[in-house]
């Protein structure tokens, strides 16, 4: 695989301005957060205009692009020297290419949507400001992740991703569960950051720097060892694996969702969990020179998207049935990506899909979890399309979409997995495809289910007595959003593939991708995809709208196995914390013990020691001058006699 | 040998003096004769205002004197004194430093009564005494002229090329501050008992000092540094005079310092004199002291490093083990900084030890970072009242933090200066003069120096400790903020300590260029 040395042309015109995209809501979230209760009133307004001003530069940006010819696309911005010790130069840049600008449009666009939709979404909530606040700060950081020049840069939007998404699932911290899946998230991600900190250090020793231009100009030109190589991509994919929710780091994104419901569209399904896909595809020139990096990519891929699909039908939360589906869609994103330069640009088309989606779905959740006074149990929904119309209208499209249904966003890009998957040739191949395809089956099962259980069948609330519930549709600040969501989720998909946008343009980060031999025609694998497709949904149908639905779950006595095992999340949460947990604690244990005796020990013994050699010197302090004259006169005859004995020796 | 002797007596013309170039020392002894006048004639209230103005105005003048003087390199009067780039640099840091003190001398509105020097200070003590001491508003105006004079000798003692003239030097700066030191206004037992005590031991040590000049004058036939070098240098010949020379200086000079084991006088005095005179001894002496060791040990005994060295280790170690460790039991708040005085000796010793040109400049670098810490440290501490004068017990220290804020951080700054933290200039001082000892092949004594300034680091945040995160004492002591003389020299002390810690190349440049010019031989 050889790679065109890699190139960015100097930042002019325009692009001077990107790093406005950064500073706009980084300023937002300064203004915010320093100006206090003072800005209570409006500081939702700033924090929506710092996201949608940052939106309007990205589509500058977008045009100013649009109108270079291919090889000046990339663009690459010195902004400052960031460690300017001698031997390690670390400069701050912001690269704006044909990847990261795909990006900022996904980040700007859906993040500003989902400021919209918070204003009416937290408008009771005493803490609105700082809520705003946060996500500000989450999009500077984001659009740090995407847009630096360097794996440093990366890294530090990767941290400040991390602490916004931190600070953002704890923002209810009066809940314990939220404190308590705040912190998982936090030591959860902690994990894959170390393996990122590795992979830059690596690359630093091995390339003595962290620039993309350098990291992968020595990949292309092979100076760095297979082995060295691979263990950067590796130790790249375990971030990638923490950040992105994947196995085997994927039990944080599920509990994550005890954060305000736009937080979990925007940070957890759009966005902030889809960086390890970019990172993935930014470091391509690495991925491409490792097979034994890719092969774990798709393996981690294919795990991931059984293991949520399966997960995903067992929950009644419909936000956790939604998060364990974000975890599946991005098994997919894996797989494609794993797949090498045959999937990136399917991977990443699959990713802005998804953000459209799984964000309108997400908001559609709110809406729903809003209008039935935050009750998430889909056990005490039905029959809701009747209260909330433009809910269920825009909730149904992100539905189709994600089961692929003809015509709509992800028919397009899964599809296009499940077929690149195949095209892999070979057993694997074969396997992959399988999985892939038995994934979108499972996808319609649980989706459907989803669907219909809360907006079809019986109700299975009362409007009266002492548990009333009065469903209602959400305010226009919060359908709005939705409905322009809906509106991306159904036309997205094809506009990507239309005369192969999508990957034409991303050619220059991704590489071109080969056309495989196809395994299958693609109108036999679509049909086949489509069968099993409707298959899923008819199950669901059968399973969830024929028959009534109990508004209690059955206990775990009543049922098979292998919804026990869903339900407990596969059991990921105890696998973690025998291996991992327990012996951590313990370690910790025994660490405080050897620092309490051991060093504590040894310090407050001297410290002891020096002290009552303090008191017992103090002694000779005797205030005669008689007995200070002694002294003197005492040293001075060592003194002397000590010179005197240099002498004589 | 009696008859070259014959023949040098025979031939002395008077010496030819560059007046110019000894300005300097001119300006300020000229300044202090006036002084004396003054006080002779001038009104009581006149003088309270003239005598400081005129100190100030000298010592404003002298430094101007040594600045237009930069880049002097010869001996003079004789070859008794030498002015060279070091001893300008020693001469401008004292000159700035005893501008401050004079600052916090004439201080007035601290006291309800006046200023901290005593009213009349041959009051017999006793309660009646003490009592009209106390509360009169008159002051001992000759503290000025005494101090000039002494700044006079400390300029001298850095600059002298002699051991005769170095002697003398030694007696002009502290035969005022023996005086200087039995001068408080308050508790004037303690003043009086510390005056008698450093007088007692100044004049054992000048003998030691003088001992060991006789001794030299035997080995070398020269009492000039420059000539004793080249004897040591030239002959080769050591014998018993030489080393007992040695010996007997250095005693003579580490007293000055208050290095271990000649240090027993420090905490007395520095807790018994009037808060701005252990100010302007803690920081000019030390400058002027070291000025002199510095001077006596690179060039007349330069030769025989590799004898004195193990001396000098010693010395150092004890110092700065001895400074570190008792001030961790002090309960009075200027003995626990004597104490700290006494450590920083050792630090400055352990730059001594590697007797290279990086050595040098360390501890000229070193002086003034630690003169001007050490002076907002003082002035700070006369801040602090209670109604029976400065709140010089630690206990009463309690709590500072949340009634006064203010003072309390800048307080913590300048503890946390002493400890040599980053961003205060204490750290760029000690990593010049350890990084000049481990040039010089001192690598274990830097060692010890790290150890005992982390021992020495628990009294200084012991204090923080106590000030912020202990409840207020019920009737604490008044913290005076109101605009003074003190606040600002204060001020001044903590300003220098933060830019010399964050933006220390300026005087590092400065220093290197002296310290590379050499000393004059």
């Amino acid at each position: 695989m050889t790679h065109t040395p890699v190139h960015y042309a100097a930042a002019s015109g325009a692009f001077s301005l990107s790093w406005l995209l950064i500073a706009l809501p980084l300023a937002g979230a300064a203004v915010l957060l320093l100006g206090g209760r003072r800005t209570d009133r409006f500081g939702h307004l700033i924090g929506t205009a710092a996201a949608a001003l940052s939106f309007v530069v990205g589509v500058v940006l977008f045009a100013a692009m649009l109108g270079r010819s291919g090889e000046d696309r990339a663009v690459s911005q010195h902004l400052f020297s960031w460690i300017p010790v001698n031997g390690f130069q670390v400069d701050v840049g912001l690269l704006v290419d044909q990847l990261s600008i795909v990006f900022v449009l996904l980040i700007t666009g859906v993040g500003t949507l989902i400021h919209i939709y918070s204003i009416g979404y937290m408008a009771h909530d005493p803490a609105r400001r700082k809520f705003f606040a946060y996500m500000n700060l989450f999009l500077a950081s984001m659009l740090l992740l995407v847009l630096g020049n360097n794996f440093l840069s990366l890294y530090a939007g990767w941290e400040l991703v991390g602490l916004s998404s931190y600070l953002l699932i704890k923002f209810w911290e009066y809940k314990p569960a939220a404190a308590t899946a705040a912190n998982k998230a936090f030591y959860m991600n902690r994990v894959g950051d170390v393996g990122l900190a590795i992979a830059i250090m690596l690359m630093f020793a091995t390339v003595g720097s962290t620039s993309y231009a350098d990291v992968f100009g020595a990949a292309a030109a092979n100076v760095i060892g297979y082995g060295t190589i691979s263990a950067i991509a590796l130790l790249l994919l375990l971030g990638a694996c923490g950040k992105s929710g994947q196995f085997p780091l994927q039990a944080w994104l599920p509990d994550a969702m005890e954060g305000p419901t736009p937080i979990s569209a925007l940070i957890h399904a759009a966005t902030m969990v889809t960086a390890g896909v970019y990172l993935i595809v930014r470091s391509a020139p690495i991925f491409n020179e490792s097979q034994a990096a890719r092969t774990v990519v798709v393996v981690i891929g294919a795990i991931t998207i059984l293991l949520g699909c399966v997960i995903g039908c067992a929950y009644d939360d419909i936000k956790k049935v939604l998060a364990y589906s974000t975890v599946s869609q991005i098994g997919y994103m894996f797989l494609a990506v794993g797949l090498g330069p045959a999937g990136y640009a399917i991977g990443i088309m699959h990713l802005l899909a998804h953000g459209f989606f799984k964000a309108g779905l997400f908001l559609g959740a709110g809406s729903v979890i809003h209008a039935m006074d935050d009750d998430q149990d889909l056990r005490h929904y039905g029959g809701l399309w009747r209260y909330m119309p433009i809910t269920w209208a825009t909730f149904g499209l992100g539905f189709l979409a994600i089961i692929g249904f003809p015509g709509l966003s992800g028919f397009f890009t899964k599809d296009r997995i499940i077929e690149t998957a195949f095209d892999k040739g070979g057993t694997s191949g074969y396997l992959l495809g399988a999985v892939a395809l038995l994934g979108a089956g499972i996808t319609a099962f649980y989706m459907s289910r989803l669907f219909l259980m809360t907006f079809h069948g019986r109700p299975r609330w009362s409007g009266e007595g002492e548990d009333a519930r009065h469903p209602h549709e959400s305010p226009p600040t919060m359908t709005g959003p939705m409905i322009i969501l809906a509106i991306g989720s159904t036309f997205a998909g094809g506009l990507f593939v239309l005369g192969h946008s999508m990957q034409n343009w991303l050619e220059p980060v991704a590489g071109e991708g080969v056309e495989g031999v196809h395994t299958f025609s693609p109108i036999v694998l679509t049909a086949l995809t489509l069968v099993v497709v409707a298959g899923g949904c008819a199950a669901a149908w059968l399973r969830y709208q024929a028959r009534p639905v109990e508004a209690t779950a059955r206990p775990d006595a009543e049922v098979t196995l292998v919804t026990v095992a869903a339900r407990h999340d596969l059991f990921a949460n105890t696998l973690n914390e025998t291996i991992a947990m327990r012996p951590g604690q313990f370690l910790t244990r025994f660490l405080v013990w050897l620092d309490l005796v051991g060093v504590d020990g040894l310090v407050r013994g001297s410290a002891a020691g020096i002290g009552g050699l303090s008191g017992r010197m103090r002694r000779l302090q005797t205030g005669f001058v008689r007995s200070y004259a002694l002294s003197m006169l005492g040293g001075a005859v060592l003194m002397v006699g000590a010179l005197l004995l240099v002498w004589g020796g | 040998m009696s008859a070259s002797l014959l023949a040098q007596t025979e031939k002395i013309t008077p010496p030819s003096i560059e007046y110019s170039s000894l300005s300097p020392l001119l300006i300020v002894f000229v300044v202090a004769l006036i002084g004396v006048l003054v006080d002779a004639f001038a009104q009581r209230e006149a003088r309270r205002v003239i005598q400081p103005v005129l100190a100030a105005g000298g010592f404003i003048a002298a430094f101007v004197a040594v600045a237009v003087l930069h880049g002097r390199h010869a001996l003079l009067a004789a070859n008794a004194v030498a002015i060279d780039a070091p001893a300008l640099f020693m001469q401008g840091t004292i000159l700035v430093f005893a501008l401050l003190s004079v600052l916090l001398v004439a201080e007035r509105q601290l006291d309800s009564a006046g200023g901290a020097i005593v009213a009349s200070a041959a009051i017999t003590p006793g309660p009646k005494g003490s009592t009209a001491a106390r509360t009169s508003a008159d002051m001992q105006t000759e503290a000025y002229p005494l101090m000039v004079f002494s700044v006079t000798g400390m300029m001298l003692f850095v600059a002298s090329n002699n051991l005769l003239v170095m002697f003398v030097a030694l007696e002009i700066l502290s035969l005022p501050l023996y005086l200087l030191a039995g001068l408080a206004r308050r508790r004037r037992l303690l003043s009086q008992e510390a005056a008698m005590k450093y007088f007692l031991l100044g004049a054992f040590s000048s003998a030691f000092f003088l001992y060991g000049l006789a001794f030299a004058y035997g080995y070398a036939g020269s009492v000039e540094l420059g000539k004793i070098a080249t004897a040591v240098g030239t002959t080769g010949r050591t014998d018993a005079y030489l080393y007992l020379a040695v010996g007997l200086i250095a005693v003579g000079l580490f007293f000055k310092i208050g290095a271990v084991p000649f240090h027993s006088w420090t905490p007395d005095v520095y807790q018994g004199s009037p808060t701005p005179v252990t100010a302007f001894m803690a920081a000019g002496t030390k400058v002027a002291a070291f000025g002199a060791i510095l001077r006596v040990f690179y060039i007349a005994f330069g030769p025989l490093r590799w004898d004195w060295r193990p001396v000098l280790w010693t010395v150092a170690i004890l110092t700065m083990v001895v400074g570190a460790v008792l001030a961790l039991t002090q309960r009075d708040i200027k003995r626990m900084l004597a104490y700290s005085a006494i450590a920083h000796a050792g630090f400055l010793l352990v730059g001594l030890a590697g007797t290279n040109t990086d050595g040098l400049r360390g501890a000229m670098f070193y002086l003034v970072t630690y003169g001007f810490t050490t002076i907002a440290a003082f002035a700070v501490i006369s801040l602090v009242r209670t109604s029976d004068g400065e709140a010089s017990d630690l206990s009463q220290w309690r709590g500072l933090g949340r009634t006064s804020p203010l003072l309390a951080g800048v307080f913590s700054f300048l503890l946390m200066a002493l400890a040599g933290i980053p961003l205060t200039s204490g750290f760029t001082g000690k990593f010049a003069v350890f990084q000049a000892a481990i040039e010089g092949d001192a690598t274990p004594l830097v060692v010890v120096a790290l150890v005992c300034s982390a021992i020495a680091a628990f009294f200084y945040v012991r204090v923080i400790v106590l000030m912020f995160f202990s409840e207020p004492l019920a009737d604490g002591p008044v913290v005076i903020t109101r605009p003074t003389l003190t606040f600002a020299t204060a001020g001044i002390g903590t300003l220098a300590t933060l830019v010399l810690g964050v933006a220390p190349q300026p005087l590092l440049d400065l220093a290197n260029t002296a310290a590379s010019s050499g000393f004059v031989r």
